[in-house]
């Protein structure tokens, strides 16, 4: 049952990508690097080319992180909805196949003071 | 002459029983389900409404004695603290961070909780449970009402307390408690009841209000402990509402019980992440700390918790079905939250700060499994970007959870080294998710949580499109007063200054 309701009843979601304008929602992790709260929110426009997301979108973000500067976004391990992926770096988001709130997770293993207990 | 003849005077059960069962009357013009026409959808069976007992069987009489009572002491309180400066008898300025969520973020329950009982009070067809609602309404929107104005007091001088209903209608992080109130008043009668009645006010509350208050004691807070003491005669009544009407649910009927352990699963996961920022502000926001979250769960969780699911086990009913989770979150939940209020505190209107080394000593003691391990090094990285004029804030904004609309800050409940991050796919659109709890809860109504306003999504969509001081001034947010760091805010100026001002000649 979708809903305990008294009539059928069907709602309309607030965040579909229309309301966007022209962008869309992808959601970016570095796993274990927890300094990040949560995976980072980032809107952008599908077009854009994974590499560009990489570059100037993602760096900058994860920059206060002591590690980030060690990292080369462009060779790290990928996962797309939970599965192992690889990237095409010079292809656009829409052509990665990374839709609308997409998460997509990278790992650095090695790679990680602010762990180092762990 | 005429004789004085005395007027027979009614015993208090005789009173009772006028007000509630002669209520009872049986509708004509209308059937009962048209008249009572939510009592049924939900498929929790009655026989009988007259098995229902309050065990308090107030009065209103009685009750407006009381109740008026309480409020002339409350107010004799808060125009003393008024008159006498009660503000700069706190601890320390950093305190009325807790006093700002609280406004912002509970305080509003308490209204929402009151409009939830006043329905509840029109749509269950048993007079008592009419009666005990009502009477529960009215607390409600007298407790919203006393902390308002307790907390006034403190608004005449510093900042964050000015806008706490646009706060409540906008903020981030109050969709947390506004979602979790919305989900039990758009629900049927019975779930509200185990939603609020039950799950928050049996099983939760004593590890919000107790903390809180005795958080307040600790800290000289009169204005605060006065409301909480005013609140908590009420409080004792309503848990025994909420006890009463699971009972009655059990017993009236054994299909009942598939539907109530559902509801408990879901609320008690449901108000256990509401709960999860007093844990915060035990551990963090006191400067007179009271009691370790991971202390205050050990008493009013495991032990009076598990106390009551024993008691329940005699009718089927088994510990929520996130209980464990919770338990492995206990640890570590203070810390993930107040690491992420700080780098997100350019849109709190509140203020936040890195722990001093005295502080994180004392996190230490309390969280010897945790604190040193995980904590420690990102608290002493954030202390490292401080001091080199590059503090930390987070411009990658939050990712939230379809159900909780909570920042997904927890981690696997077996590693917390890893953030958990749930996903699931309806009807072609991706929902995401902080825990399996949540996740299910979704699962279960998913046309429900579709529809949820989650606003680090609306901040990007008409009209505010991405633009942080449009959203600034649409939450009434005021930058440089109300939000960032507590280092070098007005408050530690003001409260300094004033201090300084009634405590010497200077």
């Amino acid at each position: 049952m979708a809903l305990t309701s008294t009539k059928p009843y069907v709602a309309v979601p607030r965040d579909l990508v229309e309301n966007f304008n022209g962008k869309q929602i992808v959601y970016v992790c570095w796993d274990h690097h927890m300094l990040f709260a949560t995976p980072l929110l980032l809107v952008v426009e599908p077009e854009m080319s994974f590499g560009d997301l990489l570059e100037n979108v993602v760096k900058p973000l994860i920059g206060p992180d002591p590690d980030a500067a060690a990292v080369d976004l462009g060779s790290v391990e990928w996962q797309k909805a939970g599965r192992a992926w690889k990237p095409d770096l010079a292809a656009s988001l829409a052509a990665n196949g990374i839709v609308h709130k997409e998460q997509l997770r990278f790992r650095t293993p090695g790679v990680n003071s602010l762990l180092a207990a762990a | 002459m005429d004789m004085q003849v005395a007027k027979k005077k009614l015993s208090l059960k005789e009173k009772y029983k006028l007000l509630t069962r002669d209520l009872g009357w049986d509708t004509t013009y209308h059937t009962k389900d048209e008249v009572f026409p939510y009592v049924q959808y939900e498929g929790i069976k009655i026989h009988d409404w007259d098995k229902w007992e309050d065990p308090f069987r107030l009065t209103m009489d009685s009750y407006w004695k009381y109740q008026a009572e309480k409020e002339r002491k409350f107010y004799a309180i808060i125009d003393a603290h008024a008159q006498n400066n009660g503000h700069l008898n706190i601890t320390d300025a950093r305190y009325l961070s807790a006093l700002k969520i609280f406004l912002q973020a509970i305080s509003p329950g308490e209204y929402a909780a009151g409009k939830g009982f006043a329905r509840m009070g029109r749509e269950f067809p048993g007079v008592g449970t009419q009666v005990a609602c009502q009477m529960q309404s009215i607390d409600e929107i007298r407790h919203a009402q006393t902390q308002i104005h307790a907390l006034s007091n403190y608004n005449k001088f510093y900042n964050g307390f000015h806008a706490f209903a646009d706060a409540r209608d906008r903020m981030w992080y109050c969709t947390l408690p506004r979602s979790f109130f919305d989900d039990a008043l758009s629900a049927g009668p019975f779930e509200f009841m185990i939603a609020i009645g039950f799950s928050f006010e049996y099983v939760l509350t004593n590890l919000l209000f107790v903390p809180f208050m005795s958080g307040a004691a600790y800290n000289g807070d009169m204005a605060t402990v006065t409301f909480g003491f005013s609140a908590q005669s009420d409080e004792a009544r309503h848990m025994t509402l909420g006890l009463e009407c699971i009972k009655f649910m059990l017993e009236q009927d054994p299909a009942n019980l598939p539907i109530v352990q559902g509801w408990i699963d879901k609320w008690f996961w449901r108000g256990f992440r509401l709960l999860g920022v007093v844990g915060t502000m035990m551990d963090y926001m006191l400067p007179k700390r009271v009691m370790s979250w991971r202390e205050a769960w050990n008493i009013y969780g495991v032990e009076n918790g598990g106390a009551l699911f024993r008691d329940l086990a005699r009718y089927g009913i088994r510990p929520p079905k996130g209980w464990d989770d919770a338990e492995k979150g206990i640890d570590h939940m203070s810390h993930q939250f107040m690491l992420a209020l700080y780098q997100y505190n350019f849109g709190t209107a509140f203020h936040s700060w890195i722990p001093s080394e005295d502080e994180m000593e004392w996190l230490s003691k309390k969280y010897p499994d945790t604190f040193d391990k995980y904590y420690r090094p990102r608290w002493a990285h954030l202390s490292k970007l401080k001091a080199a004029g590059t503090p930390f804030a987070n411009m990658g904004l939050a990712k939230l959870c379809q159900t909780c609309q909570i920042p997904t800050v927890f981690t696997e409940p077996d590693d917390p080294t890893s953030l958990c991050q749930r996903e699931t796919e309806y009807k072609g659109e991706k929902y995401h998710f902080c825990s399996d709890g949540c996740q299910h809860i979704f699962e279960n109504e998913p046309e429900k949580y579709i529809q949820a306003w989650l606003p680090m999504q609306q901040l990007f969509q008409a009209p505010i499109n991405g633009d942080l001081g449009a959203w600034m001034s649409w939450v009434s947010l005021i930058p440089g007063k109300d939000n960032g760091d507590f280092d070098g805010s007005e408050d530690e100026r003001n409260f300094a200054a004033w201090r300084q001002q009634a405590t010497s000649n200077q």
